[in-house]
């Protein structure tokens, strides 16, 4: 698998540079999923102690979706460049926006929507050059 | 509620060390060309593949610091826009360690996004 690598280089070009752009989506939706949880151990944190980060249960979980979004990173960093790929990331504001509305009902005004939209067309303008 | 300027600090130092983490996650998985085993080991010595393992690491010290600066009374309305300076940091560190390009379309994205992040982080009071 890996002795094709350098052949294929040429040829595999473009669906190449597209998909790491697609594992960074993936990993910006569980990245948010994990902010969440992290916001509602923080919430709960009594002090900066390791044992009480430890035994947060929500904390935990948001590291664990956090390890496994940070893989996904890894994977798509191996093809990807990383002044492309690095502010997209931002997308996770987004998605985080999106949850903060639905679970704990936070308000949606102007300022937020305007951001949101100016990063999905920032994201947008980023995966339109890695195109090329 | 005001942001306490150690709160910032906080956050300003984990975007610092999160912009150097994803510097090695990149140097660590040009490594996984040559197999997924590589994810761990590595031919040359110390047999392990250290920076892979530097960038997890020094992702979550940057989160325990996001976490510490997210704490209230931390506003994200004043600490949002702060995590995006990790992202021109580490435009900068791509350009230092890896030689990429720094192309006028990379500029107007981060840009725009830095902007999105600033008027998020302006909603969230």
């Amino acid at each position: 698998m890996s002795a094709t690598a350098a052949g294929s280089t040429q040829i595999s070009d473009q669906p190449a540079r597209r998909q790491p752009v697609g594992l960074v989506f993936c990993c910006t939706i569980l990245g948010a999923a994990a902010q969440v949880l992290m916001k509602t151990g923080a919430n709960h944190m009594a002090g900066p102690g390791v044992l009480g980060m430890a035994t947060n249960l929500p904390l935990m979980s948001g590291y664990c979706l956090y390890g496994i979004s940070t893989l996904l990173l890894v994977l798509a960093l191996k093809d990807g460049e990383l002044s492309l790929l690095y502010p997209v990331i931002a997308l996770t504001y987004v998605w985080v926006t999106v949850l903060s509305f639905l679970i704990f009902h936070d308000d949606i005004n102007p300022w937020k929507l305007a951001g949101i939209v100016l990063i999905v067309l920032g994201v947008a303008v980023l995966g339109k050059g890695g195109k090329r | 509620m005001k942001t306490p300027v150690s709160h910032m600090l906080l956050v300003l130092l984990g975007s610092f060390i999160g912009s150097f983490g994803a510097v090695f996650l990149k140097s660590g998985a040009g490594q996984l060309r040559k197999g997924w085993m590589h994810m761990v080991i590595s031919h040359e010595p110390p047999f392990f593949n250290w920076r892979l393992a530097s960038g997890i690491g020094l992702y979550l010290l940057s989160s325990y610091f996001f976490v510490l600066g997210i704490r209230p009374p931390g506003e994200l309305s004043v600490l949002y826009p702060m995590v995006s300076v990790g992202y021109i940091f580490t435009l900068l560190w791509s350009r230092i360690f890896f030689k990429e390009p720094l192309t006028r379309v990379k500029f107007i994205g981060l840009f725009v996004i830095v902007l999105g992040v600033v008027f998020v982080g302006l909603g969230s009071k």
